[in-house]
C-alpha cells in the first residue's frame, strides 16, 4: 500500500529567492527615496538626529495598484469580546489625524529606515566640487595604512578569517573527508590554513578643507529661515567630509555685528537687532588670513542671510565679499525668502562677478536641494 | 531537529492522519517538508515553492520575516493545494505546534481535494509554477529585466480580473465568451499547461481577429469579464512573449481563486478538524495547555476585521448541532464562501459572536451598527467576486479605433480614485491604446480615460 504521507528535511540553505527579491524591492525603496530627495534633504527628523546611523525617511510606498473599493467611507465587519455597544471607539484617532490617514492622494508615505551614509550618496551622487584647486603645498603628507595582500605568516590580530575558513574547507574537500552524515564541513583548522591581512604604508597628500558657515541671526531671521540653513550646513558638511580628509566648520553669526560662535550658539542664538552682512565677510576675511591661507587650505565661504541689509552696508559689503571670494575655493549666498521677492542685498552681491561666487533663492524646505545642487551641481571653469 | 525529535513527529504524524480518516476525511497523500523560518515565510509570500521572481513577493518576504523576527507573528500551516499535498513544518516548532499544524491541514487538504470549486484547480501547480518561473527567467534573459518587471506589474495590477465561473459557461476556462445573440464559438488556443506553446497560441489568429471585431463591434453584444484574456487575445501592443506571460499569470489566478473565495470555509473547516484531532489524541497535561493557549490565539476575534479561522469554525459546529456531521461533509463539497455565510450565518450567530460595523468618525474607529442583517449584509457584499471589483469590458474598438471600454459594474461601493488613477495606466500599457472606465462616483455615472500613459481625465 502507498503511504499516506511522507515527511523529508531537505537542504534549503542555497534557496535565496526571497532574499533576491527581497534586494529588488529594496532597490525599488532606494529609486522612490532617490525621486523624493528633495523631501527627504529638508527631512526635520534627519536634521536633528544628531548623527544617528540609521534614520528613518519617509517615502511613497511602493505600492502595488489595482482597481479596488474605497473602503474609507464603507463600515467594515469586526467584532468584539462579547460586551461591545454602538458607540465603542475600537481605535482612536492619532493625535492631529484629522482625517483618516491615507486620505489624500498625496499621504501614502510609510517611512523606511536608511543608513544616513547610503543616503548621503544618493544625494551627492550629481554633485562635486567646483573649482577645486591644487594647492601649491602639498608636500604635507600623512601615512596611511593599507591592508593589500594576503600572506601565510603574519601576527594573529591580523588573521583573515573568511580566507582562513575557506583554506580549511577547501582542504577538507580535497581531502574528502565530508561524511555522509553532514554535507557541511567541520571547521578544523590547521596551521597550514591560516591566511593572514599584510599592509604597506602609503603616503597621502593631507586635504584640508574650512567651511566658513555664516549667518545672518538678526531679527528678521526667524525658526523656518535658521531651520533652512541648518538643513543645508547639515548635508554640505558631510558632502564636504566625502570628498577631504579633514574637514572643519567654523559658525560665524552675525547681526550688525559679527563673531565666532559655537555651533550650538549658531543655530539657536536669539534673533536680535539690526543687519550688516559686510560686518561677518570682513571676520571671514579675517580668520582666513589669520588661520587659513588659501595656499593650504580648501576654503568654503557661505552666508544665508534674509537679504534685509541696512542698505548703507551694501557697498562694504560688496567689498569684503569680492575679497573672500578671491580666497576661497568656493563661496555662496544663499537667501531664505519665503515671500519669494527680491532684496536688495541679492542685487547688490550678484554685482560680484566671480564665477566662483555662486547665489541661490530659497523658498520652502524643498528647495534645500536645490540649493546644494546650484551649489556643487555646476562645474565652473578653472 | 534531532533523530528523536523526528521519530516523535513521524508517529504522532501517523496517529494523527490514522485518526483522520476513521472519522471520514478523505485527503490527498500528505508530504511534509520540515524547514527553516526563512524557507516557511519564502513560500509562504510566494504562495509556492517555486514561483517567478517579483520584487512585490520581496516586499512580503521582508515583512514576514521581520514580524517573524520581532516574534509579533508566526505563521501557523503553510499548505499547497497539490496532489500530494504539500505541507511545511517549521524545524523549530515544539512538538506539539507541528501536530497541531498537521491535524489543521489534513483538513485543508481534505477540503481541497472534495470542495467543488476547487474541483478544477490544476494539482499539479506546483510543477506548472516552477515551469512558468523558469520561462520568466528566459524571457529575462532576452528582452531584459526591466521590460519583464514592467509588462509584471501592468499584469499583476489587474490578475485578478478573470472570469471564474467560466466553466459553468461552456465547460472549459478557454476562450471569450461568444456574443449572446450567438456566434460560432471561436478557435481558441489552450493556455494549459504545457501546450502553451507558441505556434499554438498563434493557431486561429485570423480567425480571432475577424471574430473579435464582430464581439466587440456596436451595442456592446456582450460583456466580458476576462480582462486578462480579453487583453491578451485583443491587444495589438502586446508581443508574443508579452501575452505568454499574460496567460501564465491567468492560470495561476486560475489556481489561486477558489482558495480566495473559501476563506472562510476553508480555514473553519481546518479549524474544526484540528480542535477534533487534537482532542483524541492522548495529550499530556502540559501538552494540553500549550494546544489550548495557541488554539486560543488561532481563532481570536479581530476587532477590525473578521478572523475567518473563527468565523468558520462556529459556523461548522452550529451546522454539526443542528443538522448533523453527514451535513459538515455534506457543506464542506458544495459551498463557497457567499452561499455559506448567505446560507448558515444567523442572527443568533452574529450575537454570539458580537460581531458588528464600524467606521471612521473623528475620534477614530467607531463601532457603528449592530443590527445583524446589516453586519450579515456588509459581509456578503465583501465577498462577492472575492472582493474585487466586478469589471467588465464593453468594447474593444471604441470609437471605432481600438479603445477599450471597461465598466465597472456598481453594486454600492465605489471605487478608490487614487488606485483608478494609478492602476489605468497599467492597463493602457497593455491594450496600448486609450483605455476607459466607466463607473458610478457617490451616485453619478462617470468616466475615467487614459489617453496617454500618466494622463487620467474624470468627467
Amino acid at each position: 500500500m502507498e503511504p499516506l504521507f511522507t515527511i523529508s528535511r531537505d537542504d534549503w540553505s542555497l534557496h535565496r529567492k526571497g532574499h533576491l527579491d527581497q534586494e529588488r524591492h529594496k532597490q525599488k525603496v532606494k529609486e522612490a527615496i532617490k525621486k523624493n530627495l528633495a523631501d527627504i534633504v529638508s527631512e526635520e527628523s534627519i536634521i536633528m538626529s544628531g548623527g544617528k546611523d540609521i534614520i528613518k525617511v519617509p517615502i511613497r510606498s511602493i505600492k502595488q495598484f489595482k482597481f479596488r473599493f474605497n473602503d474609507k467611507d464603507q463600515e467594515q465587519v469586526g467584532q468584539g469580546s462579547g460586551d461591545s455597544s454602538v458607540g465603542d471607539i475600537i481605535d482612536k484617532a492619532k493625535k492631529g489625524q484629522v482625517d483618516q490617514a491615507g486620505e489624500a492622494p498625496g499621504e501614502d508615505y510609510y517611512e523606511t529606515e536608511i543608513n544616513i551614509d547610503e543616503l548621503a550618496e544618493l544625494i551627492f551622487a550629481d554633485l562635486h566640487l567646483p573649482n577645486l584647486k591644487p594647492k601649491q603645498h602639498n608636500e604635507l603628507t600623512d601615512k596611511e595604512v593599507e591592508f593589500n595582500d594576503i600572506r601565510k605568516k603574519g601576527i594573529m590580530s591580523n588573521i583573515d578569517k573568511k580566507r582562513t575558513i575557506i583554506e580549511s574547507f577547501k582542504r577538507q574537500a580535497r581531502g574528502n573527508v565530508f561524511t555522509a552524515q553532514s554535507s557541511v564541513p567541520e571547521i578544523n583548522i590547521t596551521p597550514d590554513d591560516l591566511r593572514f591581512k599584510t599592509w604597506d604604508m602609503k603616503e597621502k597628500p593631507i586635504t584640508n578643507a574650512i567651511v566658513l558657515a555664516m549667518m545672518d541671526t538678526s531679527a528678521s531671521m526667524g525658526t523656518f529661515e535658521k531651520y533652512i540653513a541648518r538643513s543645508f550646513y547639515f548635508w554640505m558638511v558631510r558632502f564636504l567630509r566625502s570628498k577631504y580628509q579633514q574637514v572643519e566648520i567654523l559658525f560665524l553669526a552675525h547681526d550688525a555685528e559679527a563673531k565666532e560662535v559655537t555651533e550650538e550658539q549658531f543655530f539657536q542664538k536669539g534673533e536680535s537687532g539690526g543687519t550688516k552682512c559686510s560686518s561677518v565677510y570682513r571676520l571671514a576675511n579675517e580668520i582666513i588670513d589669520e588661520r587659513y591661507s588659501p595656499e593650504f587650505y580648501n576654503n568654503y565661504a557661505f552666508h544665508f542671510s534674509d537679504g534685509d541689509n541696512w542698505p548703507s552696508d551694501n557697498h562694504l559689503t560688496i567689498k569684503y565679499a569680492t575679497e573672500l571670494v578671491g580666497k576661497c575655493s568656493m563661496t555662496g549666498y544663499g537667501e531664505i525668502n519665503p515671500r519669494g521677492s527680491v532684496s536688495t542685498l541679492m542685487e547688490v552681491v550678484k554685482e560680484v562677478k566671480d564665477p566662483a561666487f555662486i547665489t541661490c533663492t530659497i523658498r520652502e524646505k524643498e528647495d534645500v536641494y536645490s540649493a546644494l545642487k546650484t551649489f556643487f551641481g555646476t562645474q565652473l571653469p578653472q | 531537529m534531532n533523530v528523536q525529535d523526528y521519530t516523535e513527529l513521524s508517529q504522532g504524524i501517523e496517529e494523527l492522519t490514522v485518526l483522520a480518516m476513521e472519522r471520514g476525511l478523505d485527503f490527498f497523500t500528505m508530504h511534509y517538508e520540515v524547514c527553516p523560518a526563512d524557507i516557511i515565510y519564502t513560500i509562504g509570500a510566494y504562495g509556492m515553492p517555486t514561483r517567478f521572481s517579483h520584487w512585490s513577493f520581496g516586499k512580503v518576504f521582508s515583512r514576514m520575516k521581520m514580524e517573524y523576527d520581532f516574534s509579533l507573528s508566526k505563521i501557523y500551516e503553510l499548505v499547497i493545494n497539490s496532489d500530494p499535498c504539500y505541507a511545511f513544518l517549521l524545524e523549530n516548532n515544539s512538538l506539539l505546534q507541528n501536530k497541531l499544524i498537521v491535524a489543521h491541514v489534513l483538513g485543508h487538504s481534505d477540503f481541497f481535494k472534495n470542495n467543488v470549486y476547487f474541483s478544477l484547480t490544476n494539482r499539479d501547480m506546483v510543477q506548472m509554477m516552477s515551469l512558468y518561473a523558469n520561462q520568466i527567467k528566459e524571457m529575462e534573459f532576452a528582452y531584459g529585466l526591466d521590460e519583464v518587471e514592467h509588462c509584471l506589474d501592468a499584469i499583476l495590477a489587474i490578475q485578478e480580473h478573470i472570469d471564474p465561473w467560466r466553466v459553468f459557461h461552456d465547460g472549459t476556462r478557454q476562450g471569450l465568451k461568444s456574443k449572446r445573440n450567438g456566434t460560432s464559438p471561436r478557435n481558441h488556443h489552450t493556455v494549459d499547461g504545457q501546450e502553451l506553446s507558441g505556434a499554438n497560441v498563434r493557431s486561429g489568429k485570423e480567425h480571432e481577429s475577424q471574430q473579435a471585431k464582430e464581439d466587440t463591434g456596436e451595442q456592446y453584444g456582450y460583456e466580458e469579464k476576462d480582462l486578462l484574456l480579453f487583453i491578451a487575445e485583443n491587444s495589438r501592443k502586446l508581443k508574443e512573449w508579452q501575452k505568454q506571460l499574460i496567460y501564465m499569470l491567468r492560470e495561476e489566478m486560475y489556481y489561486f481563486w477558489p482558495q480566495i473565495e473559501t476563506k472562510i470555509m476553508n480555514e473553519g473547516w481546518a479549524t474544526y478538524w484540528h480542535i477534533r484531532l487534537m482532542r483524541e489524541i492522548d495529550l499530556s497535561e502540559a501538552e494540553l495547555i500549550e494546544f489550548s493557549k495557541a488554539n486560543a490565539k488561532i481563532i481570536r476575534p479581530s476587532q477590525q476585521g473578521i478572523n475567518p479561522y473563527f468565523l468558520g469554525l462556529k459556523i461548522f459546529e452550529a451546522l454539526e448541532q443542528e443538522y448533523g456531521e453527514a451535513f459538515l461533509f455534506e457543506a464542506r463539497e458544495t459551498y463557497n464562501d457567499l452561499s455559506f455565510l448567505r446560507n448558515f450565518l444567523t442572527k443568533d450567530l452574529i450575537a454570539k459572536s458580537d460581531m458588528y460595523l464600524y467606521g471612521w468618525r473623528k475620534q477614530g474607529y467607531v463601532i457603528t451598527n449592530k443590527e445583524w442583517n446589516e453586519v450579515k449584509k456588509k459581509l456578503l457584499q465583501q465577498k462577492v467576486n472575492g472582493g474585487f471589483p466586478y469589471l467588465v469590458v464593453l468594447d474593444g474598438d471604441y470609437h471605432g479605433s481600438g479603445e477599450l471600454l471597461i465598466k465597472h459594474k456598481h453594486e454600492g461601493m465605489d471605487l478608490d480614485r487614487h488606485y483608478v488613477e494609478k492602476t489605468l495606466p497599467y492597463v493602457r500599457s497593455l491594450w496600448g491604446k486609450p483605455v476607459h472606465l466607466e463607473t458610478v462616483i457617490n451616485g453619478t455615472a462617470k468616466r475615467y480615460t487614459c489617453q496617454k500613459s500618466e494622463n487620467i481625465i474624470l468627467n
